[in-house]
């Protein structure tokens, strides 16, 4: 019995080692899931966690949804309507050239550091985004000739030209205002002037921000907002049918819906997004260098029937790429209604009967869902799209986005009035030709308001016609929260999940 | 005894090297640009030279290399491309999160497996016997995300019972993280318990047919004292075996069990990781995985020579 007694030394020498190995502070950098009481704390179901707090050098929605309007402000923001709104800006003048805007400061903004906003905040910040941002986004500053500090309070913004479309980019990410003793690390530490601040941060998991004492404006109606990370649809509504969370935001799941619709202890809103599902099409590359092909497509599709099968038909359907919360918006269902025969022919002007394409189809819930009822309709008319899947982002950003390597692609273009980003440039991967657009794009961005709404309304029709993408509907923003939680935001018009107003019954 | 130890470790350190050079080609081998997906969409050529250049994917591949294998040694692995913070730190908490949930997961199968298995193996041809047998199988067959997924509708949603996810540290709350551990643990101790029953039961039925339980039972021992007093311990070598193969599987397979229970284990994070291409920290999971098995191998090897006296005469 000799080496029994071995192993069982052995045994408990491993058990030992594997109790120390895993001691009592596992994940704590990851954190809890402690819930505090109900009433003073929200929690909120997400998908897509924020890979760092740093919208300035890092692309993707869930930063600045998580942190604009919660943690920073901007001059102005952008309310449920997509109506430009007075924040830390009181008031603003626009010179008779258009090109001069004189924003009044609030006088009592103070940052979650302590320091105090003033308008050397505002030149620092806005300066900041062209000298130090390493983002797409920072070319919305392009236009910003000077920012000249007028008082304490006030400060002059000087454009190189008229511009529309920059006040209302001051509602988004770019115009975020900074500290600049508070920019060291932003990746991990964010200071700004809004309700809440970040308490924790527990990575893989949930951000636990904490409500101010020292804000300037409404203070929130809760003390702590937890905003929970979910990889999957399905968890989201487990956790809250479990009680975990309160709100589950921007629904990934909308079959899941109709059980909550019957249930009286939850409420739904199905708002609006910017989020665009956009079936692209190579437009420098065969086939669909040929606009009746392209047409073709446009003809082919049920769209109703795509959002109905594909997204249990929750969604507005648009007909061009932008949404009802845009001024310039105008319903262009009309432009192109379900008509195969019609399709058929213009393939057979084309010279395009039974053709045979590829659909690069990223992995993303909405894209397979869109994918298969888009390849039979296709089929139906005598396109033949064999689908090739494409990790997402890294492959599709790689393959399809870079290198053009595509033929038909679909993706959720999300971000809010993208129309020029995305059309008015013939190297984006859509491959678009601009050439009847461009100065009409130019001139409306420098019109006054009537003159760019004008405008861009000619640019949207010009597009279309054209038919360089197929947009298919437009995402909803699906809420389900518990029933007694009020003052959510339905909509979402710009990245940002403003919190500041929500609360309990 | 001390060779057998020299000759692991060496070949610990020879394995460890090799994959520390597989992983790193194989991040580089497949598509997809770090820089482009930190800018995303609509990011200029000039954005991107700046952002390879920030993280260093610009340099020669031979000079990434060796900045990255250098650091090893001393546990530094880095700064994540994506989170933009130490690596070191990060792995450690998760690998602690990973390991709680997978030792114990092992420790709650063995305890469901070995005295199921060896039920069924001594009553293989009775009913009791068959029925664990087809139990097992089901178990065997059902993955472990659904597994986890009816605990979460029967037992979160359905009865309240318990949490349907989440993670508490122990040292935070002992015991809210022993609830939320309960779910992620069933689910995950009862594939695995079902797969350990097959061993068990087989590995058993094996011995019951050898000689010298034949020669106990002779010397008058009852069947079920010569199968505990001399069986198990043979029985035991083959389930060792398939215990810690499953037991380094399951560290970074029980992603999906993380997933469905959102818990901050090692798999989430190198999912996650190899899906933003956060090369340096892909890199880092793996070689923590390798780690992780090459040490359980050692450790299994020590066992084996302590459960048979016979593997440590012949080394």
């Amino acid at each position: 019995m000799r080496s029994s007694k071995r192993f069982k030394t052995a045994a408990a020498v491993l058990a030992a080692a594997s109790m120390s190995l895993t001691a009592c502070s596992a994940g704590s950098s990851a954190g809890s899931t402690n819930k505090a009481d109900a009433k003073t704390s929200l929690t909120v179901a997400l998908t897509g966690e924020p890979s760092n707090l740093d919208f300035t050098k890092t692309a993707g929605a869930a930063i600045p949804q998580a942190l604009m309007a919660n943690v920073y402000e901007g001059l102005v923001k952008i309310d449920q309507q997509g109506k430009i709104q007075p924040s830390l800006a009181e008031s603003w003048t626009l010179s008779d050239d258009r090109k001069s805007y004189t924003f009044k400061l609030r006088k009592d903004v103070k940052f979650s550091n302590g320091e105090a906003f003033t308008a050397e905040d505002v030149k620092f910040s806005l300066e900041r985004v062209k000298s130090s941002w390493v983002s797409s986004l920072k070319k919305k500053m392009d236009v910003v000739d000077a920012v000249n500090v007028v008082s304490d309070t006030e400060v002059a913004v000087v454009l190189s030209r008229p511009s529309n479309a920059w006040l209302f980019d001051l509602g988004t990410p770019v115009g975020a205002m900074f500290d600049p003793s508070g920019v060291a690390d932003l990746a991990n530490t964010a200071i700004g002037t809004g309700p809440f601040t970040i308490e924790s941060w527990k990575r893989g998991e949930a951000i636990k921000m904490a409500a101010r004492d020292s804000y300037w404006g409404t203070a929130p109606k809760v003390k702590t907002v937890t905003l929970r990370y979910f990889a999957d649809a399905t968890a989201t509504t487990n956790a809250l049918r479990s009680g975990d969370v309160d709100v589950v935001y921007n629904m990934q799941a909308p079959e899941l819906l109709p059980t909550f619709e019957q249930d009286k202890a939850f409420q739904i809103l199905e708002g609006t997004s910017n989020g665009k599902v956009e079936l692209t099409m190579n437009n420098k590359a065969a086939p669909f260098n040929d606009v009746r092909v392209r047409k073709a497509v446009m003809y082919a599709l049920d769209r109703k029937a795509v959002l109905d099968t594909a997204w249990s038909g929750y969604g507005t359907l648009l007909g061009a790429p932008v949404p009802p919360t845009d001024p310039y918006y105008e319903d262009h269902n009309d432009a192109y209604p379900y008509d195969p025969a019609k399709a058929k022919q213009l393939l057979k002007d084309a010279g395009a009967e039974n053709l045979q394409i590829t659909f690069t189809v990223p992995t993303r819930p909405y894209a397979n869902a869109v994918s298969q009822i888009v390849v039979s309709q296709l089929a139906e008319v005598g396109i033949n799209a064999k689908i090739e899947t494409a990790e997402f982002p890294a492959v599709w950003l790689d393959k399809v986005f870079t290198k053009h390597d595509y033929q038909m692609s679909v993706v959720l273009a999300v971000e809010s009035r993208d129309l020029l980003t995305v059309f008015n440039n013939p190297d984006y991967y859509i491959g678009y030709d601009n050439s009847k657009i461009k100065d009409i794009a130019a001139a409306a961005d420098a019109a006054d308001q009537a003159g760019y709404v004008a405008g861009m309304k000619q640019v949207v029709r010009t597009i279309t016609e054209d038919a360089p993408a197929n947009v298919l509907f437009l995402f909803p923003n699906l809420v389900v929260a518990k029933a007694d939680v009020t003052g959510l935001p339905a909509n979402s018009v710009t990245e940002a999940l403003d919190l500041t107003a929500t609360g309990w019954k | 005894m001390v060779v057998r130890l020299l000759v692991n470790l060496s070949r610990f350190i020879v394995t460890f090297f090799a994959a520390t050079v597989a992983v790193f080609l194989l991040m580089r081998a497949i598509p997809g640009d770090p820089a482009q997906i930190a800018l995303g969409v609509n990011a200029s050529p000039e954005l991107l030279e700046e952002t390879r250049r920030q993280l260093g994917t610009d340099r020669p591949l031979p000079v990434q290399y060796v900045d990255w294998v250098t650091g090893l040694p001393q546990g530094n692995f880095g700064v994540s491309f994506v989170t933009r913070q130490d690596i070191s730190p990060m792995i450690a908490d998760r690998v602690q999160v990973s390991l709680i949930l997978v030792m114990l997961s092992m420790v709650v199968a063995l305890l469901i497996a070995i005295p199921f298995g060896t039920l069924a193996a001594v009553r293989h041809r009775q009913p009791s016997g068959v029925l664990i047998s087809a139990m097992s199988q089901l178990g065997v067959a059902i993955p472990g995300f659904l597994a986890g997924i009816l605990l979460v509708v029967v037992f979160a949603v359905g009865l309240g019972w318990l949490p349907s996810n989440g993670w508490t540290p122990p040292g935070e709350d002992f015991g809210d993280f022993l609830r939320r551990l309960v779910l992620p643990v069933a689910a995950l101790a009862s594939v695995q318990g079902a797969i350990l029953t097959r061993y068990v039961r087989s590995a058993v039925l094996e011995v019951m047919s050898e000689d010298y339980l034949r020669t106990a039972r002779a010397k008058g021992l009852g069947p079920l004292e010569a199968l505990v007093r001399h069986g198990l311990r043979n029985a035991s070598i083959p389930v060792l075996t398939v215990t810690s193969v499953q037991l380094a599987a399951l560290i970074v397979g029980a992603v999906v069990v993380e997933r469905v229970f959102v818990i901050p284990g090692l798999g989430s994070m190198l999912l996650d990781a190899v899906g933003n291409r956060d090369m340096l920290t892909v890199q880092s999971v793996v070689m923590v995985l390798v780690a992780i098995t090459l040490i359980i191998n050692l450790v299994v090897d020590l066992l084996y020579t302590v459960l048979d006296p016979r593997i440590r005469k012949k080394a």
